[in-house]
């Protein structure tokens, strides 16, 4: 049986970055990048929205403060900012700008654009919606200069860096902010390297060059243009030469036909998605308020020949705990499969699995498994589960829901058992853990359970700047979350993306949020 | 006649508001939030607050009794409120896809007449030779092959022979005639082919049935010419029924092309119907049905102005 371990993962990354991104050669100017996206944002707004369906065809306008690298993910790397640097007890955070940055309608951008931003994301005016408020309440910011920014603490905060480089936190005019503080709901100004020329609503959406982006000599494209397209229509799309790539990631039997039909016309990225399908017991429901329940359900799901199995049909590939494998912070494999669930030996597992059911009364245990009527990956994780089940006595129902039928579901705690996923655009154990939480600290706690222990680990962590310390205590908590199985991974994703060989430039990352502004990609052509 | 249409419109009045009353209750029956599904669907974790935040930005905050008096408010300037989704207005989003839409369906319906009433006299000519079976297991075909099904083939076809795919868009016709029907022409193949079945059916049996009427005997036996007994006396009087049935169809393609141009990708009427149901936006689902039911309504009074027009023993005074 094949396994898959973290070096071949990350192996896959680095051969897919060495392989496509066309670092040998001279980038070249000009041409249309034509892309798909295989959703549309409701509107323009980076603050007030959660989805890659923004991200990809609107990053291109906006700068960031700092941003991830692309090639060297996850690190982080300016993208306004010049350069900072971090007060010895951590608590301040100093910004030095570039300088001569303008925004598209010709104004400077300076510190003023970068706190107006932020204070909307912090303290968004009436009317205004701010989806990640929360996450950086504990910050403040200040403008000693137009050309330096300081954010202060007001409490310890771990991965300060990262939370500042989500693709989300667009900078916008202050200007115009303070002229209509929504108009980034409906209007794209923003400083990044293209200019907004159309949008037809359920159709496309096009950009062209900016000259007087501040990355002198990029972008190396004249334009782009992203069509919105349903997903089956990727592929048909890139064969028929409707457009060359998408960026979110394809499955494997997609791979195929790709290759089959193109051959040697496609460049392909492999690697780990900062994403995973996770089963999500209700412990407000009985049998699942018992830790023996649970675990028996977890330890029954042989997920190392799953990864096997299911990879080759799904994007469903790695197997992992609460953060993502091969992540710095991840429980090493060794310490992995000692965790009920993850053992190598699944029929011991699964014989482990059945005295657990038998000492906690539970007999011939039916349920059902709430999950979306999306195919990818979320029904052959919850078919493949339902067998695994079925092999230690136990019956699963599966009923597939439209999303917002089954968000409702899944919201008001009505289901006994629930396919859920995770998804952001960083590994920061902050983002990770949303779930695995109770209710009173994440509105994603839909297990329902009410240990505040997790809670405490979850504060702690997110209160540790030292990075050994930290990830002492995120090993800690995974352990500790694992093993109460109040929710547990299935599998982690793998991200496909298969493009035209032409589009240069472009990095794979674990996130599919990521390094989407297309200022270094090129069309070798 | 212009008294008959003057009423037939005022009654569409009624009609339209009944519809627009029983859609807007019958519409929140329904489980699901357009919030949760903005903001919650890509997996994020999204505070109870943000979720409000943008409830009350979209006016769900109020009660049901005020959101129905701004909506009954707005109908009559046409006011259908804002996507719940977009936050464009309703009448926006419907009047972007309404052209390309509307271009399919008038193309499939010429697609259909064009195709139905010479095969179906053709084969009523020739009842039971080979052409009428030929005709026959055509028509057939075209009721049994689902439109949406037909479409992949089409897909399938173009690119396995050609690799090649119509660019995404719509360019109206005016401004480039290639590109346009390079876009429109296979959804309207795809979906012209099953109205056709259904008419070219109906052409051959109303016009079977007209022939044997005894008029037509008469004509026969005074020794008419058989093209000119179908032109002056067996064609129109066939066509009665088969008017109904294009009415029809075409009212029901617009529900027809709720498939069809999700497989074509075609940014029209019936994808943004599938979207906004997706979504539970409430507001452009109401705006889609009420246009529907006008389309429907008046289809049928087209319908029954041709009547008039085809057999003036039902012409109206």
């Amino acid at each position: 049986m094949r396994r898959t371990s973290i070096p071949v993962v990350a192996m896959g990354i680095a051969l897919a970055c060495a392989a496509g991104s066309g670092q040998a050669a001279e980038p070249k100017r000009g041409g249309v990048l034509n892309f798909g996206v295989v959703a549309e944002p409701p509107n323009y707004d980076c603050h007030g929205s959660t989805t890659f369906a923004l991200v990809h065809p609107i990053a291109p306008h906006y700068s960031l403060l700092v941003k991830f690298d692309g090639k060297d993910y996850p690190k982080v790397v300016p993208d306004l900012a010049q350069s900072w640097s971090v007060s010895p007890d951590g608590m301040t955070y100093t910004f030095k700008l570039r300088t001569g940055v303008k925004f598209h309608d010709g104004s400077p951008l300076t510190s003023a654009d970068i706190k107006a931003s932020y204070d909307r994301i912090i303290s968004p005016p009436p009317g205004v919606v701010s989806i990640r408020k929360a996450y950086y309440s504990d910050l403040a910011v200040e403008t000693p200069d137009p050309a330096t920014v300081v954010f202060k603490l007001k409490n310890p905060m771990a991965g300060v860096l990262e939370a500042l480089a989500s693709p989300f936190n667009c900078i916008y005019s202050a200007a115009k902010l303070a002229q209509n503080p929504k108009y980034p709901e409906t209007e794209i100004m923003g400083s990044g390297p293209f200019t907004l020329v159309s949008h037809v609503r359920g159709t496309s959406w096009e950009g062209k060059r900016f000259d007087g982006y501040f990355d002198k000599g990029k972008p190396y494209l004249d334009g782009y243009k992203a069509f919105f397209v349903k997903s089956n229509a990727v592929v048909p799309g890139i064969i028929g030469g409707q457009f060359d790539a998408e960026f979110r990631g394809r499955n494997p039997s997609e791979k195929t036909q790709l290759l089959e039909k193109m051959k040697d016309n496609l460049a392909v990225f492999e690697g780990t998605w900062v994403n995973n399908l996770m089963i999500v017991f209700n412990t407000t429901r009985k049998p699942f308020d018992d830790v023996r329940v649970r675990q028996a359900l977890s330890m029954a799901i042989d997920r190392w020949g799953g990864s096997d199995a299911l990879s080759r049909i799904s994007i469903l590939k790695f197997v992992g705990g609460v953060m993502r494998p091969g992540y710095a912070m991840s429980l090493p494999e060794a310490e992995l499969v000692k965790l009920p669930g993850f053992s190598k030996d699944i029929a011991k597992s699964r014989e482990d699995a059945k005295k657990l059911l038998a000492d906690a009364g539970v007999k011939d245990l039916k349920f059902k498994l709430l999950n979306r009527n999306v195919a990818e990956p979320y029904t052959p994780g919850a078919v493949y589960s339902i067998d695994q089940w079925r092999r230690i006595g136990v019956i699963a129902e599966h009923e597939q829901l439209e999303t917002k039928l089954y968000q409702d579901r899944v919201a008001s705690g009505d289901f006994d058992v629930a396919i859920e996923f995770q998804a952001d655009f960083m590994d920061d154990p902050t983002a990770q853990f949303s779930k695995f939480l109770t209710k009173a600290l994440s509105p994603s706690g839909y297990s329902g359970h009410t240990d505040t222990k997790i809670d405490a680990m979850y504060e702690k962590q997110r209160r540790t700047i030292d990075v050994a310390e930290r990830t002492k205590i995120v090993r800690e908590m995974e352990r500790y979350a694992l093993t109460q199985a109040y929710n547990v991974p299935l599998l982690w994703w793998q991200r496909i993306i298969v493009n035209h060989k032409k589009i240069q430039g472009w990095y794979i990352t674990p996130s599919h949020y990521l390094w989407q502004d297309l200022s270094t990609v090129w069309l070798d052509q | 006649m212009l008294w008959y249409v003057i009423r037939r419109l005022i009654l569409v009045i009624p009609t339209l508001i009944g519809v627009a009353i029983a859609v807007f209750f019958l519409i929140r029956v329904m489980p699901g939030d357009v919030v949760v599904v903005k903001l919650r669907a890509d997996g994020a974790a999204v505070s109870e607050e943000a979720i409000q935040a943008e409830r009350k930005r979209l006016g769900l905050d109020k009660p049901l009794y005020e959101q129905f008096y701004d909506y009954m408010l707005g109908l009559p300037r046409l006011d259908l409120g804002k996507s719940l989704w977009t936050g464009e207005a309703v009448t926006k989003e419907i009047a972007l896809r309404m052209p390309v839409s509307f271009q399919i369906a008038i193309m499939a319906a010429l697609i259909a007449v064009l195709i139905a009433i010479p095969l179906g006299t053709i084969s009523a000519l020739y009842r039971d030779s080979w052409i009428d079976h030929t005709v026959r297991v055509v028509a057939v075909s075209g009721l049994a092959i689902p439109s949406f099904w037909l479409g992949m083939l089409i897909i399938l076809g173009l690119l396995s022979l050609f690799n090649w795919l119509p660019k995404i868009g719509y360019v109206p016709f005016w401004q480039d005639p290639i590109g346009n029907l390079a876009v429109t022409i296979w959804p309207a193949a795809s979906v012209g082919y099953r109205y056709a079945a259904v008419a070219t059916r109906m052409m051959r049996s109303s016009l079977l049935e007209v022939m044997r009427e005894d008029y037509i005997r008469t004509a026969r036996a005074k020794g008419v010419w058989t093209r000119l007994i179908m032109r002056r006396h067996a064609l129109r009087n066939a066509l009665l029924p088969v008017v109904t049935v294009v009415g029809l169809e075409f009212a029901f393609l617009i529900g027809g092309l709720v498939v069809t141009e999700q497989v074509f990708n075609i940014n029209g009427i019936g994808k943004l119907f599938v979207d906004a149901t997706a979504r539970g936006d409430f507001n452009l689902i109401q705006g889609l049905v009420l246009l529907i039911a006008t389309i429907f309504v008046l289809v049928n009074l087209i319908v029954d102005l041709l009547y008039g027009w085809l057999d003036p023993r039902i012409r109206l005074t």
